[in-house]
């Protein structure tokens, strides 16, 4: 077979094609001028303008997160580079396959100070999985091909290829992707069998037992998910998940205790705490999620599967650490179950449900009920009766409203949530909307957010309105950078600095003037009318749900506290105050 | 707080632009101490250089260093020859010491006696070569200092592992 010669530019996209992308999100601009022209040309690969980088980047998380497939951005040079590193960090951070096409200057000028030159390989080495600088267009096709690899596999994340423009007008030889193992780069998904049989060992044995998941559940894949249900409900034992994992497990099934960690779940924190086996699926010991290093699980021994290395023993230490992909591991121990078929203490299990009962009648998410003023629990529990059989997926914003939603909006499958856990990134909600809603075009895509949130990339409304994208925009206004006031009502005696979100446009004119509808409500009875409308709206939609200025969020445990230490509500005080010295300079 | 531990690390990576950059990134992006770091290709045909870095750390930060480093992509293998037993480590120095008279013939007869070669000579200056363990090094160094010391280039540590076996 003759090897095919082409341009640069044409080698991309023919590669992108090769690579099963079917739409890339994108800004043009000198740099990328060849790349553009190539997309002109053809009509495989589909390509989103979005109105700046950053949301680019997110709408590609989304499109990846609700797909399972890799997010594919186009930038040029420069600033385009710099826009993008925002999301590029949320991506790594949150583990998300992106592959990211990043202009250059020609090589000949680099190092130059040329115009909209920035260096790139540099700036975004330290928030890629990998990245590349092609410097000969007969290293394109393979560079390419390996980009794609690398961000799928093993612990998935962002990957930059840096693009001089002079490598786009070269001909050379394209090579389509080969099997061909990567001479350096080779994850570890085969999880060790004495490890696995220690560990279905332990899980046996265990008197206090708990299902840690998280998103790299997801990660691996639907059949990960299956297999994770079908350990969980063969020992009956209680599972929850992070803020990452969230629908990785059925919301509605009664061994699920919730969300855990800063405002997690009463029952699922208590359980961590108290818990003498814990079984971390997934699941990187975030600090979120940990509270108090030093009093954290204390009388646990713990079992921790993760496909990244360097993810076990991190913070916490473990005591059958094991690598892999969690959907292999979970095969091989649902494996050594069935074929051990191990008896487990039943009465310590019943006693440990009675236990965990206990702390459910709690009922950590109870709100003031009223009819004076919109809560925004009231608002999401009325969102989640009108979405819950329809077809629908979420995203946020950072806040409050983030954590309100994870607590409110109940996931009954993988892939339906997509929220910025690791960077907590404002601004994240709307462009991952856009990138859910362009793969899952007849679906309800919701961008829950607050009003200071969704400013920090609101121009995406202009990309909405061109590609008629259906995203619904569900604002809960409290007029105050909820999170921020929280923390200062918390640990700064209430002096509220900077937090007040001053002259707010009106948004329903704001809708309006991108062409989308704009909607209203100031009252509860106003609540479940405005959230029938928006559903039933076939357009772009933006929701201006006034709540309550001064709701706090809980249930919570301050920073540094543990898990054993959480505050259930405004009356709950602690002595010395909430947040403890060390607690103060946490972030 | 578990102790401090000095560990040497040797690490195989791809002969590429960036690859010292990604290892020196991920050491001060995380906090990590190097005391000393060296690079050199080793094996042109594969086009591989061996990067020998000594670090320090608790036993749990140690385990992280290696895990981290052998998270990027363009690395090959990860050794922690501290960990492995049996290993040689050496480092070279040029010394340079001016001065005359009784001095001069006292870091003369001192460099004979810590087996370091004069690699240069004036008549009011040597620049001597040495080669051993850092320990050494800074013995005759810290020698030199009342004797004249003017200048000291070091290489940092390469380290080997003992036996017949291959990395
Ligand atoms: C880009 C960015 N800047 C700053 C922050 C810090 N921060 C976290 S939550 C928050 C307030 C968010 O306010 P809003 O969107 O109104 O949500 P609310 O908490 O009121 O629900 C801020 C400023 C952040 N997470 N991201
Ligand atoms: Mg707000």
């Amino acid at each position: 077979m003759s090897v095919e010669r082409m341009a640069g530019a044409e080698m991309l996209i023919k590669a992108l094609g090769d690579q099963g992308v079917d739409v890339v999100f994108g800004y043009p601009g000198g740099a990328v001028l060849p790349i553009y022209d190539a997309i002109f040309k053809q009509n495989q690969v589909r390509h989103i303008l979005v109105r700046h980088e950053q949301a680019a980047v997110h709408a590609a998380e989304g499109y990846a997160r609700s797909t399972g497939k890799v997010g594919v951005v186009l930038v040029t040079s420069g600033p385009g580079a710099t826009n993008a590193v925002t999301g590029l960090t949320d991506a790594l951070m949150d583990s998300i396959p992106i592959v990211c096409l990043t202009g250059q200057v020609p090589t000949h000028l680099i190092g130059n100070d040329a115009f909209q030159e920035a260096d790139t390989t540099g700036i975004t080495r330290p928030c890629t999985k990998h990245n590349y600088l092609v410097k000969d267009v007969n290293d394109l096709s393979r560079v390419i091909h390996e980009a794609f690899y690398v961000a799928r596999t093993g612990r998935p994340g962002p990957v930059v290829i840096d693009l001089p423009k002079d490598i786009l007008f070269a001909n050379g030889p394209y090579s389509p992707p080969t099997a061909i193992a990567h001479k350096s780069y080779r994850p570890q998904t085969d999880p060790d069998k004495a490890k696995i049989e220690e560990a279905v060992e332990l899980i046996a044995n265990a008197k206090k037992p708990i299902f840690y998941g998280g998103g790299g559940i997801i990660n691996s894949g639907e059949k990960a998910c299956a297999l994770f249900q079908e350990f969980v409900k063969l020992t009956g034992y209680p599972c929850t998940l992070t803020l990452m994992g969230l629908g990785a497990y059925p919301a509605g099934d009664k061994q699920f205790l919730g969300m855990l960690g800063m405002h997690g779940m009463y029952e699922a924190n208590h359980a961590m705490h108290d818990c003498d086996v814990m079984v971390a699926i997934g699941s990187r010991f975030d600090d979120r999620v940990t509270g108090r290093l030093n009093a954290f699980a204390p009388n646990s021994k713990k079992i921790h599967i993760d496909i990244d290395p360097s993810s076990l023993n991190k913070n916490v230490r473990v005591d059958v650490p094991i690598v892999g992909d969690a959907g292999k591991a979970l095969e091989a121990m649902l494996e050594v179950w069935k074929s051990k078929k191990p008896k487990i203490d039943k009465p310590a299990l019943a006693e440990w449900w009675r236990q965990i009962d206990q702390w459910r009648s709690r009922d950590c998410l109870r709100y003031e009920k009223t009819d004076k003023v919109i809560k925004p629990q009231f608002a999401l529990e009325r969102l989640y009766a009108a979405t819950r059989n329809r077809d629908t997926y979420i995203t946020t914003e950072v806040g409050q409203h983030q954590m309100w939603a994870a607590q409110f909006m109940k996931f009954e499958e993988p892939k339906r949530w997509m929220t910025s856990g690791g960077l907590g990134t404002m601004g994240y909600g709307l462009p991952a909307a856009m990138g859910v809603q362009i793969a899952h075009p007849g679906a309800t895509v919701i961008d829950i957010a607050g009003e200071a949130s969704i400013l920090m990339n609101i121009q995406e409304l202009s990309t909405l309105a061109q590609y008629r994208l259906p995203v619904k925009v569900f604002i809960l206004n409290n007029q105050y950078m909820g999170m921020v006031r929280q923390w200062q009502e918390l640990m700064h005696g209430g002096r509220y600095a900077e937090s007040y979100t001053a002259s707010l446009p009106d948004f329903v004119k704001l809708a309006e003037a991108f062409g989308a509808v704009g909607l209203r409500a100031t009252k509860t009875s106003e609540v479940d009318d405005v959230i029938k409308e928006m559903l039933e709206t076939d357009r772009t939609v933006v929701v201006d749900m006034a709540v309550d200025q001064l709701e706090n969020c809980f249930p919570m445990i301050p920073s540094g506290a543990a898990h054993n230490e959480m505050l259930l509500g405004p009356s709950d005080k602690r002595e010395g105050g909430p947040v403890s010295e060390e607690g103060m300079v946490l972030v | 707080m578990s102790a401090i531990e000095k560990h040497t690390i040797a690490v195989l990576v791809d002969n590429e632009p960036g690859v010292l950059a990604r290892v020196i990134g991920l050491f001060s992006g995380r906090g990590y101490n190097i005391e000393s770091l060296t690079v050199a290709e080793v094996d042109r045909a594969n086009n591989l250089s061996r990067i020998t870095v000594v670090t320090s750390g608790t036993p749990m930060i140690i385990v992280q260093i290696k895990a981290q480093l052998s998270r990027l992509v363009p690395i090959h293998t990860v050794r922690d020859l501290t960990d492995e037993g049996p290993h040689v480590e050496r480092e070279l120095a040029l010394i340079k010491v001016v001065g005359t008279g009784e001095k001069r013939i006292e870091s003369l007869r001192l460099a004979d006696i810590f087996r370091a070669r004069v690699v240069d000579s004036t008549i009011d200056s040597f620049v001597f070569e040495m080669t051993g363990s850092t320990e050494k090094l800074n013995a005759f160094i810290n020698l030199m200092e009342p004797l004249g010391l003017a200048d000291v280039s070091r290489t940092g540590v390469v380290a080997i592992s003992r036996g017949s076996a291959k990395f």
